[in-house]
């Protein structure tokens, strides 16, 4: 690790936050604290989420050449808060078959799982909430842990269409928790620590000066990065893998049932969610908090996680506003024929990465060139045979 | 190879979506209420009727109650009724007129049956679109007072139109003219000179 600048801007979070607590008794200290985070996280990742729903709108609105909403307040700025008061103002219906007690569940489940997601991400430099040796399994646990809420609305619901998106949710998530997970293997390898602060660290410095040391700088790096992103899309069930709620054949999917704001919630889960597996993809591929280059660590850490966080987001939603949906079949092809050999071709590309750290002069050119091939290659031949013989379907009717 | 496809459809979106920052070719959205796009001539929907002077709509209305728009109305919006006394038109010529005239623009599906089968010009195609009302049974129930609109009104919307119709008009009330002024000449000429002696009965042919 770098010498830490220990500017005000780095530490300003943590000394406001130890100053208001300073006047309690020090074992109260702690608690406060921790509820501090606690609410901090909620209040900055409740408002990112309001202002992403507008900024997706926007963003979606520029790409087909028109403004996005542009009435309420300074040029749409207010739109969040005329939603949420519209959400929270209509009428929120429960099906008189529906099982009462779990249709009230979900919504609640979905949340807390995707919001203790958060915990483990270091935001900055010091903005670490909880600081696990086991972090990273701890974030994919409350992470898939998601999955069950799914399936709770889609058979609370009492609806076929409910249920059918449920399941389909299922098959997906499970699907695609094997590539997610398998993808950052390879990290774990590489920097032999499962907690994320320990994987940030392993990152920091910087090679010949300019090069950061992030592991997507590495061949290995980038395909578990590529295969982190599109696992990370098909798991908050993000176009072109929102099969759950696709509307022109389930309705609305598992939230065919829910009104009003329990609606809203569930779409707070998916933002939650999507923001907590960017952080955790920067955590593990981008060099988390960590600055590109030396001259601009003057800026904050958190302003570095922010700034990555946004790009990755922003990338979400560039794939939304490219991509149609999928096939349910094309989908879990994907994951099993396609994105599951790969993470495990990457394991071995990983290996031999680390059994030739020592070689030097023309071989690290054989290096690069073996673990580029390793990673290319496989792609191309599953890729070929991805869509062979799958043609177009044709109809004949009878 | 897998994924060229998908390279190539994320460059065109963001083509599209820098693309809509700077370029206003590509960014065509019109804000309704603050700006509003020029209407196509062509553009029509429901109908009015054309009077010739803005200061006496009703004195000057061009329609003589003659009914055959309200016959051959497909949805039966019109309503007519007309008047028991005659009042002199626009050229001076006494003419029945529309006591009542009332179009439900609930009903009316803006067909321009009505404007081809008037033979007196006198109902057209307006151009209004904001008629939106809180009851269909006043608001969107047009009488003969809300329906008059001036000539000059007409030219602004459909001035094509409207110039062809006038010079229609100008020429058929010439044409009124010079035979009512042809027809006074024969008169005056008949009462002049008596009769010419029908001529004589002409010779049999030789058998």
């Amino acid at each position: 690790m770098s010498q830490a600048p220990t500017s005000f801007l780095e530490n300003a979070p943590v000394l406001v936050r130890d100053w208001a607590t300073g006047f309690l008794p020090a074992p109260a200290r702690w608690f406060a604290n921790s509820l501090i985070d606690i609410v901090s996280i909620l209040a900055v990742f409740g408002l990112l989420f309001a202002f992403l729903t507008l900024a997706e709108r926007k963003i979606l609105g520029r790409v087909q050449n028109r403004p996005g909403p542009n009435r309420v307040g300074w040029a749409g700025w207010m739109q969040p808060f005329a939603d949420g008061i519209k959400m929270l103002t209509k009428e929120d219906v429960v099906p008189i078959a529906a099982d009462r007690v779990l249709h009230f569940l979900a919504p609640v489940v979905i949340l807390a799982f995707s919001i203790l997601t958060f915990a483990v991400i270091p935001f900055g430099r010091n903005l670490v909430p909880l600081d696990l040796d086991a972090a990273v399994v701890y974030f994919f646990a409350a992470s898939s842990s998601t999955e069950l809420a799914v399936f709770m609305a889609g058979w609370s619901s009492h609806n076929k269409y409910s249920l059918f998106a449920a399941m389909r949710a299922l098959a997906q998530l499970v699907s695609y928790e094997l590539p997610l997970l398998l993808s950052f293997v390879p990290v774990v390898l590489a920097t032999g620590k499962l907690s994320t602060t320990g994987i940030v660290a392993a990152q920091a410095g910087w090679k010949w000066g300019f090069v950061p040391h992030w592991l997507v700088f590495t061949p290995w790096g980038a395909a578990g990065f590529a295969i982190f992103m599109v696992s990370a899309l098909a798991e908050s069930n993000r176009s072109p893998f929102d099969l759950p709620e696709a509307e022109s054949e389930l309705i609305a999917g598992h939230l065919t049932e829910y009104s009003g704001f329990k609606y809203a919630i569930f779409f707070m889960a998916e933002y939650f969610g999507m923001c907590a597996l960017s952080g955790m993809a920067v955590t593990l591929f981008l060099g988390g908090w960590q600055a590109p280059l030396p001259a601009l660590e003057f800026i904050p850490s958190y302003a570095w996680f922010a700034i990555k966080l946004m790009a990755l987001l922003f990338g979400f939603m560039w794939i939304r506003a490219t991509l149609p949906r999928l096939r349910i079949d094309q989908l879990t092809r994907l994951a099993w024929k396609f994105l599951v050999p790969l993470a495990l071709v990457n394991l071995g590309t990983t290996a031999f990465w680390f059994l030739s750290t020592d070689w030097s002069g023309p071989f690290q050119a054989i290096r690069w060139a073996v673990a580029v091939g390793l990673v290319i290659l496989p792609a191309i031949l599953l890729g070929r045979s991805l869509g062979s013989g799958l043609g177009p379907r044709t109809y004949r009717y009878a | 190879m897998l994924g060229t496809g998908l390279l190539k459809g994320l460059g065109v979106t963001a083509k599209n979506l820098v693309g809509s920052f700077y370029d206003p070719k590509r960014f065509v959205t019109t804000q309704y209420p603050e700006e509003r796009t020029k209407l196509p001539e062509a553009y029509r929907n429901f109908p009015f009727l054309v009077s010739e002077s803005p200061e006496d709509p009703m004195g000057t209305l061009r329609c003589v109650a003659c009914q055959i728009c309200e016959k051959e109305c497909p949805p039966q919006c019109i309503y007519i009724e007309k008047s028991r006394d005659k009042k002199p038109d626009a050229n001076g010529k006494m003419q029945i007129y529309p006591a009542v005239f009332d179009i439900d623009t609930a009903v009316c599906m803006s067909c321009q049956i009505c404007v081809e089968v008037c033979p007196f010009d006198a109902i057209k195609m307006d151009q209004v679109f904001e008629i939106a009302a809180t009851d269909r049974f006043t608001g969107l129930l047009l009488d003969r007072q809300a329906l008059a609109k001036p000539n000059s009104y007409f030219h602004q919307i459909h001035p094509t139109e409207a110039e062809e119709v006038d010079g229609r008009l100008a020429a058929a009330r010439r044409a009124a003219e010079e035979k009512a002024r042809a027809a006074a000449a024969a008169k005056a000429a008949a009462k002049a000179a008596p009769p010419a002696q029908p001529p004589a009965e002409a010779p049999k042919p030789a058998p």
